[in-house]
């Protein structure tokens, strides 16, 4: 039993819509020549959904389609979606596309007894037949309650109308208004069935988001969780976030932070790639700079980037990375840097990941960065946040992008949770804060935690220079740690102290050369002394050998004159 | 001036009935195929015009499976339709007519008084 329905399951044809998310959320498009309803209240895209379905068909899927309009006109339903892109008019004269505006003016009409809508049937069939199609919208039927009496007869038609759309084999959308208490004002989805899509808008937090919920779809499964959905000026797109698994390949290569030091504190290498940084810290402890050094690094290696700014205009970091040394426009000529720049309260949560996955995709960047999360965060709905946040990063894992948060942090006290208390899914936690002392306040830098990599546990001193963000080492001594001017008075002091010091011992040495001097010059006297009394002795005993010689000679010659014998 | 007023109006009135009287219709009925609601609005389009309008009529059949491109142009959804093309305004008809009353509403023909 359970094997024929599975076979059955597989076999149900389906067309693709072509409309981002969409396809994955009814895992493979809507049934193929069936026809789906799509309800939901006033303008929350019924009209836009059923026509980019159409639209797609046409361009990608071959597949040419009649859009029957029973609120809007041709002309105006042309002028809509050409914001969007869509160009109707082109398609209309490439027969791909059929645009019928069906005009019912209910004080024109005059109703006199039985009647059938064969030729609302015959006009469908005429525009079908005319261009092979194979997709039909019908928007809003329901309109023909408001334009013709008798909706005993209506009804009856619109069942025999639904009948003969799917006898004819057309993949059909037919868009109804939500009802109080029904998913349609008239009740449509009693005869609409197989597959059943409701759009909403809803406003929360003075935020609006839409959602789409597949309701019901026969003979398939499907997500059946409330998607975000966005319009703008590429159509619709639906982020099929919450299906996300834990399935992201671990990427063993690093990419230095663009601070060496900082590297160095990683065990030399930096980051892994494909890794979630948040970089937590009070106030102006430079976050952005660190982030704008991560950036630059990345553009150095000829990477893509992608800044989400949710507090500064792109000039404004522009303008402030410059004044530490860093240029950033450089890289948003070359085109390998790209920011969006939105306020939180732009859009719901919902709508800032849907936009964030777009822009994502859209410029496949390796590294993000999104500064700061704190602006999400407004009242009570840090759950939520927790939960975008993990989806994001999770979304960016799977694309192996290195991603770098940064939050600001009230206080110093957040050691171990994170306020958004999303620390457990970041991989390299750095954390930012401030030490007043002695007048004067200092940033430091320490990692919290960094998994898989062996890093440092030291507190660096941050210094905020011209030439970008510096580490260095806090000055931890006898009068315990130091920063700033603490840590340079300390240093000079230490400085001085040897200064002193080298000079007492060049002066000892000045000394003892000197003393060695004056002895040399008196051992050089003593011994000019001592050869001096060597002469005269030498003198001296020359003098008693001439006399000698002479007493001698005279001696001899006495005795030759006494000419003894 | 307050006082005058009454009469006017029920004097153009009258002016006005007479000349419905005169005016000479346009009408087509837009049917589809020869199913039984198209035979019987047929029938009793016929009858109307005949009791109503004698001599200052003219009624065009249509049958849409025919010519079905005329759906477009003139907006038919509903079957049988009855077109009023003159005297103007425009007016649609639809059913098999054969609530009489309803009819002559839509053809700005009085109903008869029984």
């Amino acid at each position: 039993m359970a094997n024929t329905a599975l076979k059955a399951r597989e076999k149900l044809p389906k067309s693709l819509t072509g409309i981002q998310g969409l396809d994955e959320i009814t895992e493979g498009g809507l049934p193929k020549g069936r026809p789906t309803l799509v309800c939901g209240s006033a303008g929350c895209g019924k009209t836009l959904l059923a026509m980019e379905f159409l639209v797609r068909g046409a361009t990608q899927f071959n597949e040419p389609g009649v859009f029957m309009a029973f609120e809007e006109t041709a002309k105006d339903l042309t002028q809509n979606v050409a914001s969007l892109g869509f160009d109707l008019d082109a398609l209309v004269a490439d027969k791909k596309i059929v645009l019928d505006f069906v005009y019912i003016e209910r004080s024109e009409i005059e109703e006199t007894g039985e009647y059938d809508l064969e030729g609302l049937f015959i006009r469908l069939g005429q525009s079908i037949d005319s261009i092979g199609a194979k997709r039909v919208v019908l928007d809003t039927i329901e309109s023909l309650f408001a334009g013709l009496p008798n909706p005993l007869i209506l009804r009856a038609e619109l069942r025999r109308l639904f009948r003969w759309l799917k006898e004819k084999g057309v993949t059909a959308i037919i868009t109804g208004e939500r009802g109080e208490e029904t998913l349609t004002r008239q009740g449509l989805e009693e005869y609409i069935s197989d597959c059943v899509i409701v759009l909403d808008h809803r406003v929360k937090d003075q935020t609006s988001s839409r959602r789409l919920r597949v309701v019901k779809y026969r003979g398939s499964t499907h997500g059946t969780n409330e998607y975000p959905f966005l319009i703008d000026e590429d159509g619709i797109s639906i982020v099929p976030v919450t299906s996300l698994g834990l399935g992201h390949n671990a990427s063993m290569d690093r990419i230095p932070s663009g601070i060496s030091r900082l590297d160095t504190m990683m065990g030399g290498k930096g980051f892994f790639r494909g890794s979630t940084v948040l970089i937590s810290g009070t106030a102006g402890t430079g976050k952005s700079s660190i982030c704008a050094h991560f950036v630059d690094a990345a553009c150095r290696r000829g990477e893509r980037a992608l800044y989400f700014s949710f507090e500064e205009s792109p000039s404004q970091i522009i303008r402030n990375m410059r004044s530490v040394g860093i240029d950033l426009e450089q890289w948003v000529k070359k085109g390998l840097l790209y920011f969006q720049a939105t306020r939180p309260a732009f859009a719901g949560l919902e709508m800032q990941l849907t936009m964030m996955h777009k822009a994502t995709i859209k410029f496949d960047p390796q590294v993000v960065i999104v500064d700061p999360l704190n602006g999400f965060i407004t009242g009570d709905n840090i759950i939520d946040v927790k939960s975008m946040l993990l989806r994001l990063a999770d979304f960016l894992k799977t694309k192996q992008i290195s991603s770098m948060f940064t939050q600001l942090m009230s206080s110093n006290v957040a050691h171990g949770t994170s306020e958004i208390a999303i620390s457990s899914m970041i991989d390299t936690w750095l954390v930012m804060h401030d030490i007043e002392i002695s007048g004067e306040r200092n940033r430091c830098l320490y990692i919290t935690k960094s998994r898989g990599m062996a890093h440092s546990n030291q507190v660096r001193e941050c210094l905020i220079t011209d030439h970008g963000v510096e580490l260095c080492e806090v000055y931890v001594g006898a009068g315990g740690v130091l920063t700033g001017s603490a840590r340079i008075a300390q240093e000079a002091q230490e400085l001085a102290l040897t200064l002193t010091r080298k000079q007492e011992v060049e002066r000892r040495q000045i000394e003892i050369e000197s003393r060695r001097k004056a002895l040399e010059a008196k051992v050089a006297a003593l011994r000019a002394e001592f050869g001096v009394q060597e002469a005269e002795l030498m003198k001296i005993i020359t003098q008693e050998q001439a006399q000698a010689s002479q007493l001698l000679t005279g001696r001899l010659e006495m005795g030759l004159s006494r000419s003894a014998d | 001036m307050a006082d005058k007023n009454p009469i006017d109006s029920k004097e153009s009135y009258e002016h006005a009935l007479k000349n419905s009287q005169d005016q000479f219709y346009i009408l087509r009925l837009y049917v589809i195929g020869s199913s039984p609601q198209s035979i019987r609005a047929i029938s009793n389009i016929k009858n109307i015009c005949e009791e109503h309008l004698q001599g200052r009529y003219e009624l065009n059949v249509i049958d849409l499976h025919q010519q079905p491109q005329l759906a477009y142009g003139e907006q038919i959804i509903a079957s049988p339709t009855l077109i009023r093309e003159l005297p103007l305004p425009l007016r649609r008809i639809i059913g098999d007519m054969s609530n009489e009353d309803r009819v002559l509403v839509g053809l700005d023909l009085c109903p008869k008084i029984k």
